[in-house]
């Protein structure tokens, strides 16, 4: 949601008159800059050091000694590709669907709504304020085999008696592209709304036939939202593992399912560390190229 | 067949031409309906005579609103997860505003790394944020509890008040402030009395977003929690089970209450533009 306002935010310092006085700033930011090198920088270095751990011969579950072991990180990743790639693959098709899904619906609120334009905007957001889990748990009733959506596929006459979709890859699909539907919407709808109607009136003037006007204006002028709101959709989806654990089975694990299980139900720290790692720094790069790329850098 | 029937070709063509013309709003219609069937889910069966596991329909019963603490551990989950939201939301608000407007209001060296330490916890999966603090935490031998899901709470509260804040300030006409100083208020009078209110439904939405966050989270809250329980960790926990139907009491309770705060404040600020 924040982001909706990310991108309006670049231009704060041309505009208002800004104060240059020596401590003041520094006092503000100090308790809040401090929390955050604590607990998320600190932590960073102590997942990294965490990663190269290795257990001693003959030592109590749980403890680890550091000994530098960087080939940790080749282990995990070999053992585990499978649900590394795959939960690449899930996040791009979860942010493809919500896209889909949040355009149309940013454009129609931007443009079509009049005066019911706020209302809509809460109704985008109000299903979030139901627990998230619940929700989860209440696509696994909607798609359930002998549920509504399954019943109703099932008349299609090619379709056969086992087909399902809860359990499978496409409920997690689904799921996420559910779950992070409002990060997509909220930013497009931004800045969407920002676009006079007058520019798209001009094109249609100058002969441009609707596709043209979308591809040639609407588009290019919604780009800072639609890079916004796919890393906001991409990046939580890449290390979740509620929708794959509700949703899905066992062989549609994702990354987030390994580190958690690594975490807790085998206990081993190393192997769980070197993953997370590996994660944040693939996103981190993935996120860099794909900014630079749209050349949407006053984003940050 | 249409042209058996003479008024038929018409109409279809009327049909089909208000269906194209209608085409984004009758998809957005269909996008409000994905979002909202799971809601009406979960608030139809906090009605459900299911006893323990609510995953089928059995009958209609009040019982579940009755007797919303009926399940075990269910309210004292409850009861956990409001108070770690509203001490971060607390901590965060305060902190996530100071830097918010130490970026809007001043000019200092260190800004662009600023800006970087407040974009990367938004930008970093939930899995690795909570799996570095527990591997902190652990390699100081500290055991996860209470305080360790606060803490963790704020951390990734403060970026989102930051942003919601920051856009605030940065809508504000200088102007304004320019005018109490012509009328000789000095700058600690000028905060107080025009400023800050100025910023507050900033600051309001801001503490409703990080409130949500905080009482919505499962995957960060899992890693630094140790024993102890949490709404959605207590959903996650019992939905191999069969989830007791006091759940989706809860969570459409929820639901009701955060729409009701945001329409009245939707309310609130449209009335105060139009006096």
């Amino acid at each position: 949601m924040a982001f909706l306002h990310v991108v309006s935010t670049g231009k704060t310092a041309a505009k208002s008159g800004l104060k240059s006085r020596s401590l003041t700033p520094y006092l503000l930011l100090a308790p809040g800059l401090i929390w955050l090198i604590t607990f998320f920088i600190i932590p960073i270095f102590s997942l990294g050091s965490t990663s190269t751990m290795v257990r001693p011969e003959g030592a109590q579950i749980g403890v680890y000694v550091q000994e530098l072991r960087f080939a940790n990180y080749v282990d995990a990743f070999l053992a585990n590709q499978d649900q590394y790639i795959r939960s690449f693959i899930y996040a791009a098709l979860a942010t493809l669907l919500a896209l889909l899904i949040a355009y149309p619906l940013a454009y129609a609120i931007a443009f079509k709504s009049g005066k019911y334009r706020n209302i809509l905007l809460v109704l985008v957001i109000a299903p979030f304020f139901t627990s998230f889990l619940l929700r989860t748990i209440a696509w696994t009733q909607i798609l359930a085999d002998s549920g509504p959506v399954v019943t109703a596929i099932k008349v299609l006459p090619f379709v056969d008696d086992l087909f399902r979709i809860n359990n499978t890859s496409t409920a997690v699909v689904i799921g996420l592209a559910y779950n992070f539907l409002p990060f997509m919407t909220l930013p497009l709808y931004a800045s969407l709304e920002r676009i006079d109607p007058r520019t798209l009136e001009a094109a249609g003037d100058l002969y441009a036939n609707g596709l043209t006007t979308f591809r040639k204006v609407t588009l290019p002028l919604s780009m800072p939202g639609l890079v916004a709101g796919t890393l906001l959709t991409f990046i939580p989806a890449a290390g979740d593992y509620v929708n794959a654990a509700i949703l899905g089975n066992p062989s549609t694990k994702m990354i987030g399912n390994v580190i958690e299980s690594r975490f807790f139900a085998v206990v081993d720290y190393p192997t769980a560390a070197a993953l997370s790692f590996t994660l944040m720094a693939t996103i981190l790069i993935l996120v860099t190229i794909y900014i630079r790329r749209s050349g949407t850098d006053e984003l940050v | 067949m249409t042209t058996i029937n003479a008024p038929m070709p018409s109409l279809s063509h009327r049909a089909s031409r208000w269906f194209s013309r209608n085409l984004i709003r009758i998809y957005a219609a269909l996008a409000f309906i994905y979002l909202f069937i799971p809601v009406a889910y979960t608030f139809a069966f906090s009605f459900n005579d299911a006893g323990k596991s609510n995953l089928v329909w059995q009958g209609f019963t009040l019982e579940n609103w009755q007797n919303p603490c009926g399940a075990p551990q269910v309210c004292e989950a409850v009861v956990n997860s409001l108070q770690i939201g509203i001490l971060s939301t607390l901590l965060a608000t305060i902190l996530g505003t100071m830097i918010a407007f130490a970026l809007g209001r001043y000019r200092f060296k260190g800004r662009k790394s600023t800006n970087l330490l407040i974009f990367l916890p938004m930008a970093t999966p939930e899995v690795v944020l909570g799996a570095s603090l527990l591997a902190m935490f652990l390699n100081l031998r500290v055991n996860p509890g209470f305080w360790t899901i606060v803490i963790s709470h704020v951390m990734f509260c403060i970026s989102f008040v930051v942003v919601t804040v920051k856009a605030r300030i940065a809508s504000l006409d200088p102007r304004l402030e320019q005018a109490a100083m012509d009328l000789y208020a000095n700058e600690k009078e000028t905060f107080r009395y025009v400023t800050l209110p100025l910023v507050m439904p900033g600051i309001a939405a801001a503490a409703l977003l990080a409130f949500s966050l905080s009482f919505d989270d499962f995957i960060i809250t899992n890693f630094n929690s140790g024993v102890v329980s949490t709404f959605p960790k207590f959903v996650y926990v019992s939905a191999a089970r069969g989830i007791p139907a006091q759940a989706n009491v809860i969570g459409s309770a929820m639901f009701f209450i955060a729409l009701i705060i945001v329409i009245v404040g939707q309310v609130v600020s449209h009335k105060r533009k139009k006096v």
